[in-house]
């Protein structure tokens, strides 16, 4: 480590060069608090790395936008926020259908609606999962820190390529906003996955949805040597719309299994503590850090309290959430929101009576008081 | 060390944001410091109350945001009053003479400097004000050394104003000194 490599940065800003990093080369986005420094970072940085920067006339054309670049061989992201999320939604369910690597960043606020633009919030873990309709599956990924923030958003990336399909990197404002150390990885310190392109020639047919053994399914740049469609609507192998009863259930199959099938090598989270912790705090993002200032202090006193900070929401990593809760007699899921992953670990772990809910929902990052109390509280001891 | 928890608070468009910014980024990359710099403001770009917080420390840091700081900021009337019942005991309440009248007792060691004042009689442009705090900040403690604050500035403006910076660091450092703790 050099001193060139250390950089004091947002946490907006990691995950930019964390894009870079990984090969970002087209960004349409559409600026909106907390978010705004990915664009206005990326602004200026991609025009110097002869990527293509667009500022678009909303959020619904950004994510439109991104699509098509993929589409025609680029590595691309946007970033948005909770108003502008929303929005993107019809589009990020074409990117499913249509089976397209992006990058979509939210920088979490307050909701619903315009809510709470400057303050933090984790509010759209749900809609994450199932802002965009229909039955489908989807990766969304998180970090508390600066580092992690950059590893994520590479992992992100290469999702993306390995899976075909959109990765939601679900930060939120206190990360976005704040400022700490970030060392650079070197060039080739972190692999990356690049674009797995057919090897078709042309002239000769080329079936973008025809998967090859191992399932995965090789790209043609469009516009380039091969003609072929892409559509919402479902479709056979050549990408051209069929109602067809066993096409449709094949791949609506295929959208789901492709992902789910792959929870567990899509799971990223870490561990603090846990071999003999008898309660246990599961929490991601900003608050992880407060549930961690927490375990730590605790420990100090001889508590047998642990951290398991999820970076992987979706697919929720449900067995190893429930094979790391088995010998917790108590499991609090620290958030802010009014317990989204709660749900999940409830359904998740063998015991849901077991499971409490310590969050904020004012906009404030929840502190480590909030979480003593409650654990208090729980313990019937009172604040 | 011990760790040390600032609240520097103020006005939009005082340029508080960007003192707390360059003290914890000079702890960073120029002493090998832990720093966590984070802020909260409302929609305004100038006007409304702002407020950063930054912890120093030589070990990890994870709620980042100060609750009770050590050292506190306030370079408006609003700031004051909103803030000044959180500095922890002993800690440092600077105001500037110029903005903010102080009325209440606190058990911190209050010290209210002509910031504002000396900046426009020794260099007449009130943009070096919030160096100028800067300033004053490292000269009653000693976090981080004024080469390491110079060396943060001379990356984020242009060389033109470097010289008027260093000078309103120097006015600050003086004004801290002799309250140094």
């Amino acid at each position: 480590m050099n001193e060139k490599n250390i950089k004091f940065v947002q946490g907006n800003e990691a995950c930019v060069e964390a894009a870079l990093y990984a090969g970002l080369n087209f960004f349409a986005g559409y600026p909106i608090t907390p978010s705004t420094e990915i664009a206005e970072t990326l602004s200026a940085r991609l025009p110097q790395t002869g990527g293509k920067f667009v500022q678009m006339e909303d959020e619904i054309a950004s994510m439109c936008a991104i699509i098509g670049a993929s589409l025609t061989g680029n590595k691309v992201m946007t970033a948005t926020s909770g108003p502008g999320f929303s929005l993107m939604q019809e589009a990020l369910g074409y990117a499913v259908m249509a089976e397209i690597p992006c990058v979509i960043v939210n920088v979490q606020r307050g909701g619903p609606s315009t809510g709470n633009p400057t303050h933090v919030s984790q509010g759209d873990v749900n809609q994450a999962r199932w802002g965009t309709h229909g039955d489908h599956a989807i990766i969304a990924l998180t970090a508390s820190n600066h580092q992690d923030v950059f590893s994520i958003t590479v992992d992100a990336f290469n999702m993306a390529e390995t899976y075909r399909t959109p990765v939601i990197l679900l930060f939120d404002e206190v990360i976005g906003h704040m400022r700490e150390r970030l060392i650079m990885p070197e060039k080739g310190e972190i692999p990356l996955v690049e674009r797995l392109k057919t090897s078709v020639k042309r002239g000769v047919d080329y079936h973008p949805y025809l998967p090859r053994e191992d399932g995965r399914l090789p790209m043609s740049d469009f516009g380039g040597v091969h003609r072929y469609n892409v559509t919402g609507l479902f479709h056979d192998m050549w990408g051209f719309p069929s109602s067809d009863p066993a096409i449709v259930h094949g791949l609506l199959r295929h959208l789901a299994d492709k992902i789910m099938n792959n929870e567990n090598s899509i799971a990223r989270y870490k561990e603090y503590f846990l071999e003999d912790a008898r309660t246990v705090l599961i929490s991601y993002g900003s608050s992880a850090r407060s549930a961690l200032h927490v375990v730590k202090n605790r420990r100090a006193r001889g508590e047998s309290l642990g951290l398991l900070e999820l970076q992987t929401l979706w697919p929720f990593p449900a067995d190893i959430v429930r094979e790391k809760c088995e010998n917790a007699k108590c499991v609090i899921v620290v958030e802010m929101n009014m317990g989204q992953v709660l749900q999940q670990v409830k359904t998740a772990v063998d015991n849901p009576e077991k499971v409490f809910l310590a969050n904020r929902i004012d906009g404030v990052l929840i502190n480590p008081t909030d979480i003593r109390n409650i654990m208090r509280l729980i313990q019937g001891k009172g604040v | 060390m011990e760790r040390i928890r600032m609240v520097f608070s103020g006005s939009g468009g005082q340029g508080v944001i960007t003192a707390a910014i360059i003290i914890a980024e000079a702890a960073v990359l120029h002493e090998n410091l832990v720093a966590v710099q984070s802020q909260s403001y409302g929609a305004e770009a100038r006007g409304g109350a702002t407020r950063s917080d930054v912890i120093i420390s030589d070990t990890e840091i994870n709620f980042p945001k100060v609750t009770y700081p050590n050292l506190l900021v306030c370079l408006t009337q609003e700031a004051y009053n909103t803030f000044s019942p959180i500095i922890r005991p002993g800690g440092f309440l600077i105001t500037d003479t110029r903005y903010v009248k102080t009325h209440t007792k606190v058990a911190a060691r209050q010290r209210e400097l002509p910031m504002y004042q000396s900046v426009m009689d020794e260099i007449g442009k009130p943009i070096v004000f919030n160096i100028c705090m800067l300033g004053a900040v490292i000269g009653m403690i000693e976090i981080v050394k004024p080469e390491s604050i110079m060396k943060v500035i001379e990356t984020r403006i242009p060389a033109g104003l470097i010289d008027i910076n260093r000078k309103a660091l120097e006015l600050g450092i003086k004004l801290g000194e002799p309250f140094k703790g």
